[in-house]
């Protein structure tokens, strides 16, 4: 388990959402841990990092956490108040470097099921569908995806509905289906590690433990088989100035970080 | 063109393009007249039963909660709404029993405030059936198609995925590049309902944020209901014409509602009530709650003054145009 202390592990999966973005690149983003993760990188170590909301907000200064994709916030101080035919079409021609999206269940291909849990048709719960989800994935040339609670119940062989492309059954599959080349899932970050994928099968594969972590933890939280570096890393953890911003100016009132 | 993939969705107001134009011909007034009408005339006027609903906005942003409103009142049945990140009217509208069939781009949830009792409720007893799968992108595309008055637009979305598999399109071969395409069918709603800022009594319209989809729905619905915070004069849409992004041209009633969009967030006037929507989300985990917010906010209320007065009138009104310029702190009173 994420030892936790100086932080709680909500707090380290929005620092290392933040950690994983660049600056002078755009990112989607969707609600929720995604926008504080670029909230966070904007204020630290990106300050040039580009935010586009689905909605239509491109370049906003967020001045406080919006609850919605598509409120006045995600347009505040923006260079455009557009469309979502604009957000949309720009991500589909190219101008997408990073997707990021929070996700219900995933597979080892580092698909996604925000669908239903059970038959399409009846199902035993209900989720709100794709949204933005399949096309951000579809689009941007890197996606990261933050799953909060990594468990046999999250990580699974088979996803009730794929509602949102990762490497589908595994290499070429993306470019085969008609895709955007080049494209697919980058990073998976989740309350245990960081994981990237295997370059020859697509495969989820292990980076970093957090602190206090251990691979066999990681192992027994997943009901498929994850790949194993040569040689794990520990993932960085956030500075005091870090958690200052994220508590202070981010979520003050801990509506997703907590108190 | 090869058809490689066929969606299993049902393809809900899809017309051929010919027979689209001829209802235009045939339905839609080239006239400056003034449309001006109250809610209840234009929703008994253009909302039929069984009809094909789509609702401007997005989410809880820039809803026009008026016509919502009315729809309860009036009893409407059978109706088939857009899901096109459709939240909190769609969850009202599903909770009421008139909504009972739903394309699903993102319904159902209340982004970060949670998923929605009421209308999952429906769903999972099945009450309500969701009809077809797609994303935001992919209904954006639909009234874009319908708004061009052509019969698809290709797309590189929603392929390889079940949200494909349950939706209306089809994947066929590019004859251009020779990969595989998705083509989305246009979708003419029989009706829409955007909340706009000002408009002038023809429909010209204005608004001051990002427009989301409703350049396109306003465009491809086969009618329109405009809900308005005020109405101007046409003088003022012609000294700046470049400000207009809905033209008379597709608007069949313009209906004057100040504070419209309330509960939900009107940008650059007033943010979400989320006292109001914490106590729907509350009161709608059960259907007797469902009853009961809407004998006291619906049925029970006879105009919109009304509504408001019962929310906290002024004082809430005046306290949501502060935190809409962030001079409040944020509240989440529906976090548990």
């Amino acid at each position: 388990m994420l030892r936790e202390g100086k932080y709680n592990v909500r707090e380290f999966l929005a620092f290392t959402g933040a950690s994983v973005l660049e600056d002078k690149k755009t990112v989607f983003v969707g609600t929720g841990f995604p926008i504080i993760a670029a909230m966070l990188a904007q204020k630290t170590h990106s300050p040039k990092l580009v935010v586009i909301f689905e909605a239509g907000g491109l370049g906003p200064l967020l001045p406080e956490l919006p609850v919605s994709v598509g409120e006045s916030r995600t347009f505040h101080k923006a260079v455009a108040a557009s469309s979502m035919h604009d957000a949309m079409s720009l991500s589909q021609a190219g101008y997408i470097d990073f997707g990021f999206l929070g996700a219900a269940q995933m597979d080892m291909f580092g698909n996604i099921n925000t669908t239903v849990i059970g038959e399409h048709d009846l199902p035993n719960s209900r989720l709100p569908g794709s949204g933005g989800a399949n096309d951000v994935a579809s689009f941007a040339q890197r996606l990261i995806i933050i799953i909060a609670k990594q468990s046999k119940r999250t990580f699974v062989n088979k996803l009730d509905f794929l509602t949102t492309p990762g490497f589908l059954n595994g290499p070429n599959a993306r470019e085969k289906a008609g895709l955007p080349k080049g494209t697919g899932p980058y990073r998976v970050i989740t309350q245990l590690a960081i994981y990237g994928f295997d370059k020859k099968g697509e495969r989820l594969k292990l980076i970093s433990l957090h602190p206090g972590v251990s691979v066999d933890e990681v192992i027994e939280n997943s009901q498929f088989e994850i790949m194993l570096p040569d040689k794990i890393e520990t993932s960085p953890e956030p500075t005091d100035e870090d958690l200052r911003i994220l508590r202070q100016e981010i979520d003050p009132a801990g509506i997703v970080l907590g108190k | 063109m090869e058809v490689l993939k066929e969606g299993r969705g049902e393809l809900l107001g899809w017309h051929d393009p010919d027979e689209a134009r001829d209802w235009v011909l045939k339905n839609k007034s080239r006239e400056l007249k003034d449309k001006t009408m109250s809610v209840k005339e234009a929703v008994s006027r253009f909302v039929r039963d069984g009809d094909f609903i789509a609702s401007g906005g997005f989410g809880h942003i820039r809803v026009s909660m008026a016509i919502v409103y009315e729809i309860i009142r009036q009893k409407k049945r059978n109706l088939v709404m857009a899901g096109k990140t459709a939240v909190h009217d769609l969850d009202i509208l599903v909770g009421a029993d008139c909504v009972n069939r739903v394309e699903v781009a993102y319904s159902f949830g209340h982004e970060l405030r949670g998923l929605s009792p009421a209308s999952r409720r429906m769903v999972e007893s099945g009450q309500c059936k969701v009809v077809a799968e797609t994303s935001n992108a992919g209904y954006q595309w639909r009234f874009l198609a319908a708004m061009m008055g052509i019969p698809f637009i290709p797309s590189r979305n929603l392929l390889g995925t079940d949200t494909g598999n349950y939706s209306s399109c089809k994947v066929v071969k590019d004859p251009f590049s020779g990969k595989p395409i998705n083509l989305i069918p246009a979708a003419y709603p029989d009706v829409a309902f955007i909340h706009v800022h000002r408009c002038d009594i023809y429909g010209n319209a204005q608004i001051d944020a990002i427009l989301v989809e409703d350049f396109e729905l306003s465009r491809c619905a086969r009618r329109l209901i405009m809900t308005t915070e005020e109405i101007i004069d046409n003088e003022v849409i012609r000294s700046e014409p470049w400000k207009t992004v809905v033209p008379f041209l597709v608007v069949d009633a313009v209906v004057k509602v100040p504070y419209g969009s309330h509960p939900c967030e009107m940008p650059g006037m007033y943010y979400y009530d989320e006292e109001h929507i914490a106590e729907w989300l509350s009161l709608s985990k059960t259907q007797e709650g469902v009853d009961e917010y809407l004998s006291k906010f619906v049925f029970g209320v006879d105009s919109f003054d009304n509504y408001l007065e019962l929310c906290g009138g002024m004082k809430k009104l005046d306290y949501l145009k502060r935190r809409e310029f962030l001079k409040e702190p944020m509240v989440a009173p529906w976090r548990r």
